[in-house]
């Protein structure tokens, strides 16, 4: 597992103290489907975005709570120069973003017909957010209802 | 701080109807924020799906958290991924 002793020091300051969200249930939608009937969509908190698409706002102490719109088409080779954290080492993102996003994966379910199909769009979210309200109250309930209304079946949601 | 918002953006999903599963690579966290599904995996921040360019590692990480799916305990599910020998 991931040890908050990999992180540089002022992050790992900060989560030592950092009180998380705590809820004592979960939301539940069984699957209906088998997966192979599935359309997906991925959701990554890599803060991966476009290139004609504006970055995240490091800047905002709380975390930026926006989102970005990843299309299905997208090239993976192209996406990771994108994003880089002060948190922990992107090499290896850099080599690979199925490493973070794995979209090259899933478009290999898709062909083995594991799965139904993917998505015509995924989203992008940036990961450091200390004070989620915004994400919980509206950016998140905003991407939720765009998948709602794409007919997507099941999202595969990948940290860093 | 990642995997706090994975499993935020998981709880709204979920909430609007959606099947969802993620892979965390802090267990304590997921503990709290309580996902539907989660598989927690053995490796570094950065690397959910454990090494670049391992498409066969990736593909027996993904067939484990969607395997979740098809559990029928009720939510939270919580496991931990093993790597094939």
């Amino acid at each position: 597992m991931a040890s908050f002793s990999e992180l540089a020091l002022r992050f790992r300051l900060f989560t030592m103290a950092y009180r998380y969200q705590r809820y004592d249930t979960s939301p539940n939608t069984p699957l209906r489907l088998p997966l192979s009937r599935c359309r997906v969509a991925l959701i990554t908190t890599a803060g991966f975005h476009l290139p004609e698409q504006p970055p995240f706002d490091e800047t905002v102490d709380s975390g930026d709570c926006s989102y970005r719109e990843i299309p299905n088409t997208v090239d993976t080779q192209t996406l990771p120069i994108a994003h880089k954290s002060h948190a922990y080492d992107t090499t290896d993102t850099e080599i690979d973003a199925n490493l973070v996003f794995p979209l090259d994966r899933f478009r290999e379910l898709e062909t083995e017909g594991k799965i139904a199909s993917l998505n015509y769009r995924h989203f992008s979210f940036m990961g450091a957010i200390t004070k989620p309200r915004q994400l919980i109250r509206q950016t998140a309930p905003e991407v939720s209802r765009l998948l709602k209304s794409d007919q997507v079946d099941v999202v595969f949601l990948t940290p860093v | 701080m990642c995997n706090q918002s994975v499993g935020l953006i998981q709880r709204a999903v979920e909430e609007a109807g959606i099947s969802t599963v993620s892979i965390t690579l802090v267990e304590s966290i997921a503990k709290q924020v309580k996902p539907p599904r989660a598989l927690v995996v053995p490796y570094r921040f950065g690397h959910p799906l454990g090494e670049p360019n391992n498409p066969t590692l990736q593909h027996a990480i993904i067939a484990e958290a969607l395997a979740l799916l098809a559990d029928k305990t009720p939510p939270p599910i919580l496991r931990v991924f093993v790597e094939p020998v």
